[in-house]
């Protein structure tokens, strides 16, 4: 038991570490991100920045280090995605713009799509120069997501799709899309579904952005008007989209250990420069009991995640403890939040950043991080993926399996 | 009897780490698992284990008057256990807190009612940190062939036992006192007892049990499968160990590396309970289907595997630490007990839950876990002061 790398990992680190450092800049602080730095004409800067960006990570091979050669990569694995992501996250480097379209879009072209079809799309999807959304979720389908009612429909060699999606990452920039509608409601609801991929410049496709609690827009609503999809774009058989899918889903990316905003090493900082009503924060029974408690959950999440590491750089699939970082981080963010904004008591409430401490991160946090319980996997479906893939519990009773999708009973909402 | 370890037949010097960086905050890509070595021999712990220590065997010492297993003490000194984590030239096998980790992690998921922790987390550990060779060479040879039992006596009554309330006192070489709980205090041959030395500092000290001056009475506790009692000193004979006025200190170092060795036994015991918990529910039916399909219950169920998993982690964080003697194994073996504590009591507990009215029969075994869940929760201190000595290293760390 040890923390080092192999040699030929610790070569790759210091071919990585190397390369951003000539390449990248470093972050000016711990939660600075590409999109807070460049945001300028709504956030095109960042995107056109990032393109380049992603040209010259894919130049020099790191931009899909688990793919095959042919397509770009250097077929490497698993562990060697970590190594990379370990550290670039020193670096200011531009995140959300092309995850879904490598990690979820293009394997999923790999398995259903044709050869010309791959050639096509890949190359340019690794080097940034297209961007790839995925139409998935559903103002009615969310958690229960085979329960989507975006209609195709067949008419000679096209599709044509109406309907609305939601939740969409990067709709209002992408290029292409990954789309899973109804091709038949009278067939059970799994059943009746058909997979695609199209142009996001097609006509009858409008993109609206969402506002989030927090003021910002990271998601779109998509309307579908009569959109025609030729048939040469579908993905998979007739009613099979449901299995497509989830290739897709297979796809999601090893999630990193840590938050993205303020962790336990921020409320501890505050608990040891805020004073409370009898002293010190650090010096507060309760307040210590709860660090104590986030200390060991946030110990515990990144320790679970070296045992992944560990599974992957032996050549060992890793273990069910991997499904547990989401489910424990995403409440985590939302309590660090809450808790410092109590230590802080009455001036908890601003958001000025100049006022309040680390430019307002946690006030952000609390604001943002209702999300992070929601997107991916709401945190009660995660409970009930632990309890039938890990602990091999059986499924709830289902009143939808069977039923033609059309028969379903539907609420207001 | 020869330390056998067979699992470990294939022993291999591990190469001298480069550089060990301190966690978490420069992650690397790591070798952060037991080896195969190491899990060969957790199978055959666990297979002799399944055999030496079954429910029906623990249930033996919980209704009976015997104070432990003594045909299972004598099996694991055949297995060689006890010689584990000590050197050779003292009669162990010379193998490491590793393998130790690995052991306690199957005593703990079998409940085994054997002096094992006392006499070997916290007796043998004291000699190797603080005995001087005489102290060893006498001791320790004992310990490794299964011919000695000791234990620790630290807590006087109910409050936690501080540098400042510890009431036995030494006056010179000799001890006058009562410590009560003591595990294993009436079957040990001998005691690290810790007093108030006359510099009015603490000192620990090793004592004779079947000398003059000892009484001691078996003192019921709630988990009647491990031996307790009340230990009395008057004057006893006794000698010192460890440089002197180094008392509190050295106990704090020896129960962060008890805190390691005993969090493996907590997530042992948190496994089986889940695992418990998990059979049950899908072989019990209600309102016409197994109740491991309702939610209330997968939910339950899964709130127990992430709670084990974040102590499981915490822990091997903690063996790491321990093997490696590493100056974060104060902060990771209390990280450790923490996390332990709190995954084997809610497993242990949530275990009845779900077993429902037959959970808290006689009958059935989700007692025995849950008895065994509080007795090591404090057993090293309560999880509430761990928590507290936690943030206090961090901020010594942070200083």
């Amino acid at each position: 038991m040890d923390f080092n790398d192999t040699r030929e990992e610790a070569d790759f680190r210091q071919e990585a570490r190397q390369w951003l450092t000539k390449h990248a800049e470093p972050k000016s602080g711990a939660f600075e991100t590409w999109q807070s730095r460049y945001s300028g004409r709504e956030g095109w800067d960042g995107l056109e920045r990032a393109k380049a960006f992603q040209t010259k990570k894919a130049d020099a091979g790191f931009a899909a280090l688990h793919w095959p050669a042919e397509w770009g990569g250097r077929a490497l694995p698993p562990i060697y995605q970590v190594i990379y992501a370990q550290e670039e996250t020193k670096f200011l480097v531009p995140r959300g713009y092309f995850e879904i379209g490598l990690g979820m879009c293009m394997p999923t072209l790999f398995a259903y799509a044709t050869e010309a079809q791959k050639r096509r799309y890949a190359p340019s999807a690794l080097r940034g120069d297209e961007v790839w959304c995925q139409l998935f979720s559903e103002p009615g389908a969310g958690s229960d997501l085979a329960g989507l009612r975006t209609r195709a429909q067949r008419d000679g060699d096209d599709w044509v799709i109406n309907g609305q999606k939601i939740w969409t990452s990067g709709a209002h920039w992408a290029d292409w899309a990954i789309l899973v509608a109804r091709s038949n409601p009278k067939a059970p609801k799994h059943k009746g579904l058909t997979f695609f991929f199209l142009s996001m410049k097609s006509p009858g496709i409008e993109t609206r952005r969402i506002k989030q609690i927090s003021g910002a827009s990271h998601f779109n609503e998509v309307y579908f008007t009569d959109v025609r999809i030729p048939d040469s774009q579908r993905l998979g058989a007739v009613g099979a989209g449901w299995g497509v899918a989830i290739t897709t889903l297979m796809n999601e990316r090893l999630t990193s250990g840590d938050l993205r905003g303020p962790d336990f090493e921020e409320i501890f900082g505050l608990a040891r420069s805020t004073v409370l009503e009898d002293g010190p924060a650090i010096r507060n029974a309760a307040v210590r009991e709860r660090l104590a408690d986030l200390y060991v959950k946030t110990q515990g999440v990144r320790l679970t995640r070296f045992r992944t590491m560990t599974a992957l750089s032996r050549g060992e699939t890793p273990g069910p403890e991997n499904s547990i970082g989401k489910l424990v981080n995403a409440p985590k963010a939302q309590e660090i939040a809450s808790f410092a904004m109590d230590l802080l008591d009455m001036g908890g409430v601003v958001m000025d950043k100049d006022v309040a401490p680390l430019r307002a991160a946690f006030q952000e946090s609390l604001l943002t991080s209702p999300g992070g319980r929601i997107a991916a996997g709401t945190d009660e479906i995660l409970r009930n993926i632990i309890a039938e893939r890990v602990l091999g519990l059986p499924q709830d009773v289902r009143v939808d399996r069977d039923l033609p999708f059309e028969e379903l009973p539907t609420g207001k909402r | 009897m020869t330390g056998s370890l067979p699992g470990l037949a294939r022993r291999r010097k591990s190469p001298p780490l480069a550089s060990p960086r301190p966690m978490p905050y420069d992650p690397r890509a790591v070798n952060f698992d037991f080896s195969a070595d190491q899990k060969s021999l957790r199978e055959q712990a666990r297979k002799f284990l399944a055999d030496h220590a079954s429910s029906t065997r623990v249930r033996r010492i919980l209704d009976g008057a015997a104070p432990y297993d003594a045909e299972l003490w004598r099996g694991m000194g055949e297995m060689g256990w006890m010689g584990t984590a000590i050197p050779e030239p003292y009669g162990g096998a010379g193998f490491g807190h590793l393998e130790l980790c690995v052991i306690a992690e199957e005593l703990g998921r079998s409940l085994a009612p054997a002096p094992f922790s006392s006499t070997i987390y916290l007796a043998a550990e004291t000699l190797l940190l603080a005995g001087s060779d005489a102290q060893k060479k006498r001791w320790l040879p004992r310990i490794a062939q299964g011919q000695a039992i000791g234990c620790f006596a630290l807590a006087e009554g109910p409050q936690a036992p501080t540098a400042a309330n510890l009431v036995t006192r030494a006056d010179g070489a000799r001890l006058t006192g009562s410590k009560t709980p003591v595990a294993d205090g009436d079957v040990a041959d001998f005691a690290i007892v810790a007093a108030r030395t006359g510099d009015g500092r603490v000192g620990l000290f090793l004592v004779e049990l079947a000398g003059a001056g000892v009484a001691r009475t078996p003192v019921t506790t709630v988990d009647p499968t491990r031996s307790h009692a009340r230990v009395t000193f008057e004057s006893t004979p006794a000698e010192p160990l460890g440089a002197p006025g180094e008392g509190w200190r050295l106990v704090e170092r020896l129960l962060d590396r008890a805190a390691v060795l005993v969090a493996f036994e907590q997530i042992g015991g948190a496994q089986a309970a889940l695992d418990m918990a998990r059979e049950y529910a899908l072989g019990r039916f209600a309102f016409g289907r197994q109740i491991a399909s309702f939610q209330a219950i997968k939910h339950k169920l899964a709130d127990m595997y992430v709670g084990l998993e974040l102590a499981r982690s915490n822990a091997y964080y903690g063996a790491w630490a321990l093997s490696k003697d590493a100056p974060e194994l104060p902060v990771a073996a209390a990280a450790a007990r923490v996390a332990a504590c709190e995954a084997y009591y809610q497993a242990a507990k949530e275990n009845i839950q779900i077993h429902g009215g037959m959970g808290f029969t006689w009958e059935f075994d989700c007692h025995l876990h849950y008895r065994r869940a509080k007795l090591t929760g404090l057993m090293l201190g309560s999880a509430r002061r761990w928590k507290d000595l936690l943030v206090a290293r961090l901020e010594a760390g942070a200083a």
